[in-house]
């Protein structure tokens, strides 16, 4: 049982001597221009600390966050922190997290609850389960933190069933911080409690959308319904509930630990920080990769990235998932951050980044995106259950070259009817592929309308 | 066999009264069910409504609504071949379609002898070696196009 701040540290200390005298080889080489590029907030300790060891997070300065809030400072204390270093939530959307975090801590109820999104159904991102895997007590810090802050005693994590290992280590260091009493009631004699249980989800891309989220927690299908009411007020249950991200709860240690005005200086004046993104495609390294916000695309794919595989030549990066876009060559100087990629009809998303080259055709990628969103719509709402398959089926027209000038103009209209008039965010942002890839690659719409 | 004797319902009504006999249990319900049948039958859905007491359109419902749960039996071996942005850039329809023809079956499907059922997936994470196959719950790397199947085609019996 560890119940101050000092028996803390001394268990760090011990620790940090015992690894001393017995040094590890070192797991990674960080000298190339792969990792040279990079700032690790979220990802200090992955391939570092032995993610099964909850004593190896201690020792690099693990927990000391959530003793430090219990310690010394108030729950506004920790949302001003928050709010200073101007956090914006990871999980696509960027609403500033200190906000979040302040609607849920003013509402007045005797239960509240927080949520990990660690659903992750971006196909082609694994940043979450990184996280997860290599470093599972800092999500479980950040949680409990947020806890604290918003007066909430219990958390779930809403894991994709596709992440076992993910499972078995956050199950593990959940135990583990129970035993040395850092979850549970009363933590550190502070009179602050706090629980978290795991819920698996089962293969449900629309379950990462909040109000479905809670939906499938609660037992049922995952409907997304109507806001408001807004989960700070009506979430699990009824009660009161702070959604984040995976990556969000992870940023809040280290925040926390060095305060939210160092954390401010890293990024753009925006969107501060860092962010982990998911280099995958035809590109030469692929991997994780986590760069201060405002890095240039082309740092990423040329310097970071190696460059487009084979020899061949770059022709678009997608980001944003489903919901994103495809940037083109001309823009690879644009510096990301959640405003920038949403003026080129991109998105954050959750961080992945598809690179493309010129054997891609744009057409037949849109058309990918297009199908995932209709077989994945939940099937509440008919612009988003319809229309999906509607824009499908109007994508192959295209493909197979046989469309008309009317289609194009009728699949410019759909996408905006479905966009505007969808119930939540699947629907909302499905056409955003299709809309992005006409606006940059229009000649390869054009080359699939037949001559009459 | 009835629910009384098979001792599989046994094991699911332990995992049944270890959530506390929880409406809101039922997505893990299901997964234990699956678990221990490999599957989600009719008579296991029946059982689980009962047992839940829900009315059994309710898990039905459910049941059909996520991916993961099967309700049909899969084979003795199964491959998911990833579906997602990544492995669909680098090829994966390819790995499908060689994988369909060589069993003659299509993706959701078993072959006759229910020796092997194919299965998709959108995305297993592990994208940074794209192209990717689960065999049997072991990811495979880096899948060749042309042959897809070349390492693992002797184990499926
Ligand atoms: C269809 C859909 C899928 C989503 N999937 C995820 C997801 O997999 N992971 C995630 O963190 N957020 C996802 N989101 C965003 C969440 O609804 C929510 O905004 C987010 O988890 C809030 O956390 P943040 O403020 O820390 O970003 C999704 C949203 C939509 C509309
Ligand atoms: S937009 Fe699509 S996923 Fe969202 S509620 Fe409507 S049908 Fe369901
Ligand atoms: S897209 Fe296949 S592993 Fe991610």
């Amino acid at each position: 049982m560890i119940t101050s701040i000092e028996e803390l540290q001394e268990l760090a200390q011990m620790k940090k001597s015992h690894n001393e005298n017995n040094p590890k080889e070192p797991t990674i080489d960080m000298s190339c221009d792969f990792y040279t590029k990079q700032t690790r907030i979220v990802l200090e300790n992955e391939g570092i600390i032995d993610p099964e060891d909850i004593e190896d997070y201690i020792t690099h300065g693990g927990y000391m966050s959530l003793f430090k809030v219990l310690d010394e400072m108030s729950p506004k204390d920790v949302i001003e922190e928050i709010k200073i270093s101007g956090l914006r939530g990871r999980g696509g959307g960027g609403y500033p997290t200190g906000l979040k975090w302040e609607s849920v801590s003013k509402v007045q109820s005797e239960q509240k609850y927080i949520i990990c999104n660690g659903d992750e159904g971006d196909p082609g991102a694994f940043m979450d389960r990184a996280v997860m895997e290599s470093d599972p007590h800092k999500v479980l810090e950040g949680m409990a933190i947020a806890g604290f802050a918003c007066g909430a005693n219990k958390g779930y994590i809403y894991i994709r069933a596709e992440y076992p290992i993910a499972v078995k280590r956050l199950t593990r260091a959940i135990k583990q911080a129970t035993r040395l009493g850092i979850l549970g009631a009363n933590i550190a004699q502070s009179g602050f409690g706090f629980n978290i249980e795991i819920r698996l989800g089962a293969g449900a891309y629309v379950c990462g959308e909040g109000t479905a989220l809670i939906a499938s927690i609660e037992g049922g299908r995952g409907h997304p319904r109507q806001k408001p009411p807004h989960l700070s007020d009506h979430g699990l249950w009824g009660s009161p509930t702070l959604l984040n991200n995976v990556e969000t709860f992870a940023n809040i240690a280290p925040i926390i630990k060095n305060g939210g005005a160092w954390f401010k200086t890293i990024g753009t004046k925006n969107s501060s920080g860092t962010k982990v993104f998911a280099l995958s495609g035809l590109i030469k390294n692929t991997g994780l990769v986590e760069v201060p916000m405002g890095t240039t695309l082309r740092e990423l794919v040329y310097d970071i990235g190696g460059g487009v595989e084979n020899g061949r030549k770059f022709k678009a990066i997608q980001s944003g998932g489903p919901s994103g876009g495809c940037i083109p060559e001309e823009l690879l100087d644009l510096r990301v951050d959640y405003e920038s990629l949403k003026e080129v009809d991109s998105m954050m998303g959750s961080g992945g980044l598809i690179v493309m080259d010129d054997s891609s055709n744009m057409v037949e990628i849109a058309r990918f995106f297009m199908d995932f969103c209709a077989s994945e719509s939940c099937g509440k709402c008919t612009p988003c259950r319809v229309g999906t398959t509607q824009l499908t089926q109007l994508l192959d027209k295209f493909i197979a070259k046989e469309a008309t000038m009317h289609d194009f103009v009728l699949l410019k209209e759909m996408c905006l009817v479905v966009k505007s008039t969808s119930l939540c965010g699947l629907g909302q942002t499905a056409p955003n592929p299709v809309l992005s890839t006409i606006r940059y690659f229009e000649d390869e719409y054009l080359a699939g309308i037949k001559d009459d | 066999m009835s629910t009384a004797t098979d001792d599989r319902y046994k094991a699911l009504e332990k995992a049944i009264k270890k959530l506390g006999y929880e409406k809101s249990s039922l997505l893990e319900v299901l997964n234990s069910a699956q678990g221990i049948f490999g599957y989600l039958g009719i008579d296991t859905l029946k059982f689980i409504a009962k047992r839940l007491q829900l009315p059994y359109s309710k898990v039905y419902g459910v049941a059909t609504f996520y991916n993961n749960f099967k309700l049909k039996p899969k084979g003795r071996h199964n491959i998911v071949v990833c579906t997602g942005t990544a492995c669909h850039i680098k090829g994966s329809e390819k790995i499908l379609q060689k994988i369909e023809q060589r069993y003659g079956i299509k993706a959701g499907g078993t072959t006759s002898d229910e020796a092997l059922s194919l299965l998709t997936a959108r995305c297993v994470g592990t994208c940074s070696v794209a192209p990717v196959i689960v065999f049997d719950e072991q990811i495979k790397a880096n899948v060749s196009l042309e042959n897809p199947l070349c390492d693992i085609e002797e184990s499926i019996k």
